[in-house]
């Protein structure tokens, strides 16, 4: 393999790069109507054909898209299909986004804008993939589902209560614009993360923080590393990095106050891998109770 | 070519303006409706403008002083040119910028007392979208550079105003693996020479983006394609192919520049019969990758071309394909005019890990003494006899875990604890290597060596995928690994002396930027959140920096036009011109 591009440009720019060419539609000076029309086209055209996997079913197909899919998927996916880095588990969770083989294969052919999911060969993660490689797929993630997902055990309606009361949740995540801002926006993590994923995340918030940033995610750089630094005036501020590079630093602390600092005019300047959302252990939340929030983050993501 | 274009073309490079518009006025067809106002009027302001007496004076007066000789050298890029690179600075006339690969403009009106002075000059934004990988060629003050899906086109070094474009029309079924890109032209005479990703090779005339020849060199539906900016030697366009993700057999042309005719090719994968032929298990060979996708070297002295070759197919998965898998991952010794194999060094046997071996291999002489360096994507820097291959030396110069030995002659060889396995484990360094296909550069007056690290640890697993011809053939798959360190990347000076690192410059993650040295002791380089950086050559400490808002996936050159510097490099899907105010 030679290189891997960064989820560069949006899934929506990705898309309207790829079809004139791939269309071969291009021609000097109509470039814009030309895309224009692509973009009509081609999804005309697959709306229409593409409404059921040919492949559905074949054992053969599946093989196929298995290696399809460690090639393109699993960096995100995970090996299995059971969830990755950044990537749902796809055995399991509620696919909220792909509802039928149809919307599957536009998915991986386009993305999703505003997620980390990119379309097909923009990426630069593994290859493009021909309208046969993407059934073959398909027929591949169908093959492992599970077919009876667990349900989430536990009362969405006391998971609410605790959310924004007891449990403290709000104070630093916000669903559907009501809570706090210094830690992940929650409004789609049940309809794209299991149950297994999301108690993990409660339980164990420094887990993912260590991984780092992946070559596909980099367009989605905020991480919540945790970060304190000494102004020139002695200030400590502590909080999260919203974006760095070599020369500053973009971060809010915990009164969500954005600070925008140089980083050569810092007296220091500490970054950790380290969490800053407590660890939420079953002395904090019990079993009981943090199912309940899991029942709530659930039954909001999946509308 | 004219009495005047010869002009036009003197090394100085200042008497072009009032003829280059004139000249490519007629050529506006190529343009968007913006150019195509504004050529003409500027045209026609500038060749009859007030100016005129004084422009044509200052046009002849080299002409005067420097007596015909100078202007006809300066009529096309010869070979001559070419050989002698270093005394036109204000020209970049290879990838590399010199047949040594060194990367080092003699230009030094930048230096680390004026650098934090620059200021960007132009931005020239394609009209495609996605990474730019090209280096841009500047011949007399007209910048040549490629694009996304195979688009070309040449600019006014001066202010990044177009003067053609050209697109090449795709098939639909093109099988690139790794971002629709291309690193650049090769110039030759009156053309611009580029390999496309349908594995074409196309020849456009340097005035006017028309093409002169296109020949196909390989079935891109079999998962051919070009990347890599050819190289010119002789009358000859030589060039090496991508696909090793396909199982394609590699292979470097050679192709005649006025015709297009294919003079030689070298199978960088032996067939029956052929030496090496027996170090690939069965039918392997057949599929065995060993693409050459990267731009090689050339030794006038001895004649010889040095290409790098890449990994063998299926990349990560050793089974099938048993033995040393020649010339995998090495690097060819080839007599220019033949394609003959004088010598190879492999650097990586039996490859189960991608490390190709197709970084530039950078020719350096120190003393009686001369040497070919690279800084392998396996994160080993090598040093090797020029002469006879031999090896050197081989150091580190980033994280490593998958070798921890070597073999009788100095190579570093793989443990058996690396060997990727279904589910995986994790390896140093990630699937993307220490370093890849980004430029490194050797500056002569430090003597140091300058190159990307990647600092990232990955899981690598494989799979027992079978051959399918079009069908992308590695059967493998790599993820983040959570005992690792995230990943983070640095600018680093080597000594080739010693293979020590001098100094470095931390990235805060892993760039796919190139690096450039130049003679003024500044070093310049990008980075992933979109930075043009110069750097003092001596400390490595940063002069000066520009956020240009798109990630760097490209390696910087230098040229100058009306005697003043300029630094260049993509970011995004935009080439940037830096320059002193």
């Amino acid at each position: 393999m030679k290189n891997v591009a960064s989820g560069k440009a949006s899934p929506l720019l990705g898309l309207a790069n790829w079809l004139p060419a791939k269309r071969s539609l291009i021609s000097t000076g109509r470039w814009f109507s030309t895309t224009l029309l692509a973009i009509m086209v081609a999804t005309t055209v697959a709306l229409a054909a593409d409404d059921h996997n040919p492949l559905a079913g074949d054992p053969k197909a599946a093989k196929a898209g298995e290696y399809e899919f460690r090639i393109n998927c699993a960096l995100c996916h995970g090996l299995g299909a059971r969830g990755g880095g950044r990537g749902p588990d796809l055995t399991r969770a509620q696919k909220k986004h792909a509802t039928s083989d149809a919307v599957m294969f536009q998915i991986i052919n386009s993305g999703i804008p505003g997620t980390a999911m990119p379309a097909n060969g923009t990426n630069g993660q593994g290859v493009g993939m021909t309208d046969q490689e993407i059934w073959e797929l398909i027929t591949y993630i169908r093959s492992v589902e599970v077919k009876a997902p667990a349900k989430p055990i536990g009362d969405a309606t006391h998971g609410k209560e605790l959310f924004y009361g007891d449990a403290n949740c709000s104070l630093c995540h916000m669903i559907s614009g009501k809570g706090g801002r210094l830690g992940p926006e929650l409004t789609s993590v049940g309809g794209n993360r299991t149950v297994e994923a999301i108690l993990d995340s409660v339980r164990n918030p420094s887990r993912r923080l260590a991984w780092g940033l992946t070559e596909p995610t980099k367009e989605f750089a905020q991480e919540y590393e945790t970060v304190t630094v000494v102004t020139v005036n002695g200030k400590e501020i502590k909080g999260v990095i919203l974006n760095e590079d070599h020369f500053s630093v973009q971060m809010m602390d915990t009164n969500e106050q954005i600070y925008l600092l140089e980083k050569d005019k810092l007296r220091s300047f500490q970054k950790s891998r380290e969490s800053m959302m407590p660890k939420y252990d079953a002395a904090v939340l019990n079993d009981k109770d943090l199912g309940d929030v899991v029942a709530y983050l659930i039954n909001v993501g999946g509308k | 070519m004219s009495v005047t274009s010869n002009c036009v073309a003197l090394p100085c490079g200042c008497f072009q303006r009032p003829l280059r518009f004139a000249f490519f006025s007629a050529e506006t067809r190529h343009l968007n409706r913006g150019d195509r106002r504004e050529v003409p009027q500027r045209a026609l302001r500038r060749a009859f403008g007030p100016r005129l007496l004084a422009a044509l004076i200052s046009f002849l007066a080299p002409c005067i002083l420097l007596g015909p000789f100078a202007c006809q050298a300066g009529a096309q890029v010869t070979f001559e040119r070419l050989l002698n690179s270093a005394k036109e600075p204000q020209n970049w006339l290879t990838y590399s910028g010199d047949y040594a690969g060194r990367r080092f403009s003699p230009l030094d009106q930048i230096n680390p007392g004026n650098a934090r002075t620059l200021v960007a000059k132009w931005v020239y934004q394609t009209a495609g979208t996605g990474k730019l990988e090209t280096t841009p060629l500047v011949v007399d003050g007209v910048l040549y550079a490629t694009g996304q899906d195979d688009r070309a086109f040449a600019l006014d070094g001066r202010t990044g105003r177009p003067i053609w474009l050209y697109q090449r029309q795709l098939p639909s079924d093109i099988r690139p693996c790794c971002g629709r890109v291309n690193r650049g032209f090769a110039i030759l005479g009156d053309k611009v020479v580029f390999g496309t990703l349908d594995a074409h090779l196309i020849a456009l005339d340097a005035k006017t983006g028309s093409v002169i020849w296109d020949v196909a060199a390989a079935d891109y539906k079999l998962g051919y394609s070009f990347t890599a900016a050819p190289l010119a030697v002789k009358n000859l366009i030589v060039l090496g192919v991508s696909g090793g993700e396909y199982g394609v057999r590699g292979f470097i042309d050679a192709y005649d520049a006025t015709t297009g005719e294919r003079k030689w090719r070298f199978n960088t994968v032996p067939g029956p019969g052929e030496p090496g032929h027996d170090t690939w298990e069965g039918d392997s060979w057949k599929v065995g990758g060993a693409p050459a996708w990267n731009t090689g070297t050339y030794d006038p002295s001895t004649n010889q071309l040095f290409w790098p070759t890449g990994n063998p197919a299926p990349s990560n998965r050793g089974e099938g394909r048993a033995g040393d898998n020649l010339y995998s991952n090495s690097l060819l010794a080839l007599n220019a005019d033949t394609g003959k194999l004088n010598w190879y060094f492999q650097y990586t046997k039996h490859d189960e890990h991608d490390w190709d071996a197709t970084q530039v291999p950078v020719m350096i002489d120190t003393g009686s003494k001369h040497l070919i360096v690279q800084a392998n994507r396996n994160g080993f820097f090598y040093v090797i006899d020029r002469a006879n291959g031999k090896l050197l030396s081989a150091n580190a110069y980033g994280k490593i875990t998958w070798s921890d030995g070597k073999d009788a002659e100095g190579r570093p060889v793989a443990n058996q604890g690396a060997k990727p396995t279904l589910e995986g484990h994790t390896v140093c360094p990630g699937a993307l290597g220490v370093t890849n296909w980004m430029a490194p550069t050797y500056d002569p007056q430090t003597g140091l060596f300058y190159v990307t690290a990647r600092e990232q640890c990955d899981i690598f697993s494989t799979a027992p995928q079978p051959y399918e011809a079009g069908h992308a053939y590695y059967g493998s798959a790599y993820f983040p690994s959570d005992k690792a360190e995230p990943y983070w990347g640095a600018l680093r000076a080597i000594d080739p002396a010693t293979g020590q690192i001098k100094w470095e410059f931390r990235h805060p993650s892993p760039s796919w930027s190139g690096a450039l040295s130049t003679a003024g002791g500044v070093v310049f380089t990008g980075d992933a959140e979109g930075n043009f950086i110069a750097l003092d050559a001596q400390s490595g400490k940063a002069l000066w920096h520009f956020e240009m808002g798109g990630e760097v996936y490209a390696s910087p050159m230098a040229f100058a036009v009306d005697g003043k510097q300029y630094v260049a490099i993509a970011a995004g899907s935009a080439v940037y011109s830096f320059g002193l105010p």
